[in-house]
């Protein structure tokens, strides 16, 4: 069967299956971590208006806080790259690990290069790419996708994590969590010693010391960034900050909302590379600064998207993600923000959809930690996707007659008598049960009231009118 | 003359699918010593068309209920936190670049949901349920757009209340997603009845008629008996 083509053929496929279990229980899970965090910092939400004041700041100077940040960076020694496109991010990628006769290298988690497919790029130049994030380490086992923005293999439990280490790892199966981390990192601490260049996301740079900053739970960025001879970092162009101060907020509110953790295990600096007669670090520290598309939002109605410092708590927050799953997407960036930055990255066709996933219940906006605005950037897009005549017929035209109806309180007051009479064949007892068409939505899984005998107007005209 | 001293803006869904809820929205607001308008020729405040990005209609529904609602007098209340944050956030926004942005505000700064006014007046009446075990819902666009929890929570005082595991999460209704997005709409929904048949609740109540429909219309099709109620028909004196 081919695989569903539009976010709700995904998304019905998914709900219900042990996929869609796995997804509910954790993100409620990280939901409950991020409530709890939040509830326990006494200045929570001051540091998210400070976190939000500071993003916004960066965006609105984003030219020169960029041109700051790849002066002082290059001071350290740092080789700074600017990539228009995915295409010219991998393809820089690539050239600097030829530059450097790399053939192995090691990753730690970073979602911009799923976003420029980096991983498909260096595999058909036959670099072995090696993810060593234990969920990206799984979902690259799998031949899978990343189905949340943090917790790549959220949609596994761990009996399946146990059974896959079993079948790709050729090890006895477990499915204690600890013994399946020790498995991981046997096989991948070889090739950490073995690997000629190691390849990271940022998660902020910063633009008075040129420093990018890592944060992982697991200490595989800090591996990957120090123990080959040539460091990699990948950034998309908004993720900037311009002082340390602005990012020890960021920090402050980053790991709470993500995980419920006041920080991450590990906050990983690299102010370039090794100097002399330090013990350790990389002899060459390259960062790739991402647009691809990000300039196009930043001077659209939803430049504020790019605020998001990717904690994924409004993915844990949405009932509908929670229903099916980063999968149902179909693109990277999942949930309420990628719903946002899809369409806004790589255009409405195909992806005018995602705006759509969404009851606009605004559980994102409350949790997001630098309080972007995502229901009403959904309901911009959706107005976007109107306009350019994407809705299905039935809707825009059945939309259209209902207007001239609303507007007419002679066609309303007729309208209203003629639901009431039509609907008096196909209903019992006062309740409908099948409706045809698109209303077979509605009464596929719950009845659907008769309307009115007698409407709240013609009540009110017999009862008050005067 | 002198006119009423608030006008109800009923709610399409109210007008046509509930008629019961605006009645008893009615008889709650006299209970506070007021008197009650009914402006003529209103109909739908234009959010379906809202939502789903047809802004060139929703703003022609808009403005039929703005020329309804401009010419009378006093608070305008509204049994749907739904509906009421259409009127009150959306409609000026709509509007911000036209002629009626003078209107719009005026309406908006009119505008106030059902709860958040029967509270904030000195005779507030009490539900009474007398037997019932209430689970309530807060619906989405009431307590995140407006803020409303407290409202319903002391109208509830006197009632008999089951807790609810995740009251404030999404039913899953949306509005017209119900019907383009029906299985993910059905998913939400279900873990939603769940909780709402494990809470112990004899009655489901809540304050707006969409989000009860679309809840009230699932427990039917599971051959459940808990009974769902607007918030406004618990205010009736004698309904207990």
């Amino acid at each position: 069967m081919p695989e569903p083509v539009t976010f709700l053929g995904r998304a019905t496929a998914l709900v219900g299956t042990h996929e869609a279990s796995a997804i509910e229980m954790g993100a409620r899970t990280l939901l409950k971590k991020r409530d709890r965090a939040a509830a326990e910092f006494p200045v929570m939400e001051e540091m998210r208006d400070r976190a939000r004041a500071i993003r916004l700041h960066a965006l609105s100077n984003l030219d020169r806080l960029l041109g700051h940040f790849a002066d002082r960076a290059e001071e350290a020694g740092v080789n700074v790259h600017f990539a228009a496109d995915a295409e010219e991010a991998s393809a820089t990628v690539a050239r600097i690990l030829e530059e450097t006769g790399s053939r192995l290298v090691v990753k730690s988690k970073s979602m911009v290069s799923e976003e420029i497919e980096l991983n498909e790029h260096l595999e058909a130049s036959e670099i072995e790419v090696v993810e060593t994030d234990l969920g990206e380490f799984i979902v690259q086992l799998a031949g899978d996708t990343p189905s949340h923005i943090i917790a790549p293999v959220l949609h596994m439990m761990r009996q399946d994590v146990g059974r896959l280490f079993e079948e790709k790892l050729g090890v006895a199966y477990t499915e204690d969590p600890t013994e399946l981390n020790q498995i991981a990192r046997e096989h991948l601490r070889e090739k950490f010693l073995q690997a000629d260049a190691g390849i990271s996301g940022v998660n902020i740079a910063v633009a008075e010391t040129g420093s990018v900053i890592l944060v992982t739970n697991e200490g595989n960025g800090r591996l990957t960034t120090t123990a080959p001879r040539v460091h990699i970092a990948l950034m998309g162009m908004e993720r900037i900050v311009s002082r340390w101060e602005d990012a020890a907020v960021v920090l402050e509110v980053l790991a709470r909302s993500a995980t419920g953790q006041r920080l991450s295990v590990y906050t990983n600096v690299v102010t370039g590379p090794r100097r002399e007669g330090e013990p350790d670090g990389p002899e060459q520290v390259h960062v790739v600064v991402i647009d691809n598309g990000r300039s196009e939002v930043l001077a659209g109605g939803t430049a504020e998207i790019l605020a998001c410092i990717r904690c994924g708590a409004c993915l844990n927050a949405c009932p509908v993600f929670r229903s099916v799953g980063g999968h149902a997407y179909g693109t990277v960036y999942s949930g309420p923000v990628g719903s946002v930055v899809t369409p806004g990255l790589h255009g409405m066709e195909p992806w005018w959809e995602l705006p759509y996933a969404s009851t606009l219940c605004g559980a994102c906006e409350e949790v997001c930690p630098v309080r972007i605005q995502i229901p009403s950037m959904l309901l911009q897009l959706r107005a976007q996707a109107a306009e350019g005549g994407r809705l299905p017929g039935w809707l825009e035209k059945g939309m259209s007659r209902y207007t001239q109806t609303a507007v007419s309180p002679k066609k309303w007051a007729r309208a209203k008598r003629w639901a009431s009479l039509l609907s008096a064949p196909i209903s019992s007892k006062g309740w409908i049960r099948h409706l045809p068409g698109p209303g077979r939505g509605w009464t596929d899984s719950r009845d659907l009231p008769r309307p009115a005998k007698e409407s709240f107007t013609d009540w009110w005209r017999s009862n008050r009118g005067s | 003359m002198q006119g009423p001293d608030i006008q109800l803006f009923v709610t399409c869904l109210v007008d046509t699918m509930a008629p019961e809820v605006g009645r008893a929205s009615v008889n709650a607001l006299e209970a506070t010593g007021r008197t009650v308008g009914f402006p003529e020729g209103q109909s739908c405040c234009g959010q379906p068309a809202f939502n789903v990005g047809l802004w060139d209609m929703a703003r022609e529904m808009a403005a039929h209920t703005l020329d309804v609602l401009d010419g009378t007098e006093g608070p305008i209340v509204v049994p749907s936190g739904s509906c009421a944050e259409m009127l009150i956030h959306h409609y000026p926004a709509l509007f911000a670049e036209t002629d009626r942005k003078e209107q719009a505000s005026r309406v908006s700064e009119r505008t106030v949901e059902l709860t958040r006014y029967l509270t904030s007046q000195p005779e507030a009446p009490a539900a009474s349920c007398d037997g019932c075990e209430v689970a309530y819902h807060y619906s989405c666009h009431g307590l995140r757009g407006l803020g409303l929890a407290e409202t319903a929570d002391q109208l509830l005082e006197g009632v008999d209340r089951v807790e609810l595991e995740g009251d404030t999460e999404c039913c899953g209704f949306g509005g017209l997603f119900s019907v383009e997005m029906p299985s993910v709409s059905t998913a939400i929904m279900d873990d939603k009845l769940d909780k709402v048949e494990t809470s112990g609740a004899t009655m489901l109540v809540g304050s707006d008629v969409s989000c009860l429909m679309h809840m009230e219309g699932g427990l039917r099709r599971r051959g459940s008996d808990i009974e769902v109620k607007h918030i406004a028909e618990l205010l009736e004196p004698g309904d207990a």
